[in-house]
């Protein structure tokens, strides 16, 4: 497993995996498959693989200290901005086909939809760690300020529920809320848990 | 019903203004067919063989034919391109059957139209449990070209083939305290997988105010592009509300009753403040979570086109401004 996480082909297998969903969706595109209305299609998938991305990233963590890979930290960053890129195109999506990339039209449904805002703010947050997301930006600002900032990806786990919750609301069907949403709740859950732990070990040592 | 031949060249030429070539000339083979099977309209609900004999239906293999004739009514006909069959029965909202646009075309085909009867009580003077046979005859089919405007922003254009429901409401005499029109449809957790689901509450139902139902745009719908309704469109027999929001025209009817006081509707019990009774398209009242000003045609705007204005009353104002005059629509949303 470690051999295997620390083979030099790792992370461009990790790149290429991380591209497929955009690969796929290009394919659609190109070859007008993307069912009766293409722009729902494109926006809801676009939506669906940033949440799925967010599941992934965070689970790196867990992943890494249950399975004690330390290796697997590598591959963290990569993930991250992943989320970005997706949440970037879902942006995208919504600002060029929901809304013709009208600025005023966009200014005004992001401030009058709480839905819309709710996920635009997950875009502000995943942007700021995006651009720290380089080396020089950790040494720039210390590892513990940068530690701090990217503690924003929660609160983006938090934003990016709520948006799928509203989202849903209408349809009134909640699986793939209630699925994202434990997933990603399990997942916050676990770092409480262990950010405790640390806390009475440090306490009681 | 039959259509007479000598009515066939009128109603042909005026029908050729308005509908897609292929399927103004699929219907002429279709006619031909008809009058040459002999064949009454009533015979959809029993007769099967006729779809496996006819070549025309080859492109839909199970549909039977179900032609209306010209229709007089005013607005009856938008024109507009209509959507392809191919989109309008395959891109559905019909919660029963799953709750995502592509499931109704795959799951629906569980619903079981044949027998199928409907029962119309409540404030009137003749109540009755009609069969589907009998519910064909009531009226002369027409054809209606409506468009359909989905609350959720996009919309169609839809050949549909029925009749005004005030024809079956002047058949069964409301009675002088009946103020609304409820609309039951069937809830069979056994055909209809989601029925049971907590999403609405099940049955679905819907209603109308008794004048808004009596409107000659109002459609008892039985049919589209020239043939039976597929069971995903709300077979065998639904409304279709061209003014309204989708969701209105409730589908698979079981039952029409005559009620005093307004009716309690499916999405208006989920969301009151979302779903209200009247559901007007109305570009000036947006739904909460999202503008109704413009709306995606489906099919039509492509994926970078600017999506197109939404028209007040879905563009019936002509013909239905004067059933809300004087109402505060923003409040009687």
């Amino acid at each position: 497993m470690r051999a295997w996480l620390l083979h030099r082909h790792a992370k461009k297998t990790l790149l290429l995996l991380c591209l497929l969903p955009f690969a796929l969706l290009l394919y659609k595109v190109i070859n007008d498959n993307l069912g009766p209305n293409p722009a729902e299609a494109l926006i809801r998938a676009t939506g669906d693989w940033s949440i799925r991305f967010l599941c992934i990233v965070l689970l790196v963590t867990p992943l890494k200290v249950l399975t004690h890979s330390p290796a697997l930290i590598r591959f963290r960053r990569m993930i991250g901005v992943s989320v970005f890129a997706y949440v970037t195109l879902h942006l995208l999506c919504y600002a060029g086909f929901d809304m013709g990339f009208d600025l005023e039209d966009i200014t005004k449904d992001i401030l009058k939809r709480p839905f819309i805002w709710v996920g635009f703010l997950g875009w502000v947050f995943l942007s700021m760690l995006a651009l720290t997301s380089t080396n020089a930006a950790i040494k720039w600002m210390g590892v513990t300020r940068w530690r701090r900032l990217h503690q924003l990806v929660y609160a983006v786990a938090v934003l990016a529920v709520v948006h799928f919750y509203w989202m849903k609301s209408a349809k009134h069907n909640f699986n793939e809320v209630i699925v994202y949403g434990s997933i990603l709740g399990f997942l916050l859950f676990w770092r409480i848990l262990a950010a405790f732990k640390a806390k009475f070990y440090s306490t009681h040592a | 019903m039959w259509i007479k031949s000598s009515q066939l060249h009128e109603q042909d030429a005026l029908a050729k203004e308005i509908t897609p070539r292929a399927m103004f000339e699929s219907r002429r083979v279709l006619l031909k067919g008809l009058t040459g099977a002999g064949l009454s309209l009533s015979a959809m609900g029993s007769n099967t063989a006729f779809a496996q004999s006819t070549p025309v239906t080859s492109n839909a293999p199970k549909a039977l034919p179900l032609i209306g004739a010209h229709s007089n009514v005013a607005g009856a006909y938008v024109v507009e391109k209509a959507t392809s069959q191919a989109d309008a029965s395959s891109y559905n909202n019909y919660y029963e059957f799953g709750t995502d646009k592509g499931d109704p075309v795959k799951n629906a085909h569980t619903l079981k139209t044949t027998p199928w009867s409907v029962q119309v009580e409540g404030l009137v003077k003749k109540p009755m449990k009609i069969t589907l046979e009998d519910l064909l005859k009531v009226h002369p089919m027409e054809e209606r070209i409506y468009r359909m405007r989905c609350v959720e922003g996009w919309s169609m254009v839809i050949p549909w083939v029925g009749y005004s429901m005030s024809e079956l409401i002047n058949k069964v005499e409301p009675l002088g305290n009946a103020k609304y029109v409820e609309f039951v449809s069937l809830a069979d957790p056994k055909t209809m997988p989601f029925v049971g689901s907590g999403i609405l509450d099940w049955p679905y139902t819907e209603g109308l105010r008794l004048d808004e139902a009596m409107h000659p745009l109002t459609l008892l719908t039985f049919g589209m592009y020239g043939e039976v309704l597929p069971n995903q469109s709300g077979a065998p027999v639904r409304l279709v509300v061209p003014w309204k929001y989708g969701f209105k025209s409730a589908k698979s009817i079981v039952k029409i009753r005559f009620v005093e006081k307004m009716p309690a509707t499916a999405w208006n019990k989920a969301a009151a403040n979302e779903y209200g009774f009247y559901s007007n398209v109305n570009p000036n009242v947006d739904h909460p979570r999202w503008s109704q000003a413009t709306e995606r045609r489906i099919g039509e705007d492509g994926l970078f086109a600017k999506k197109r204005k939404t028209l007040m009353f879905n563009g019936y104002e002509p013909q239905v401004g004067q059933l809300y005059a004087g109402m505060d629509l923003q409040k009687n949303f």
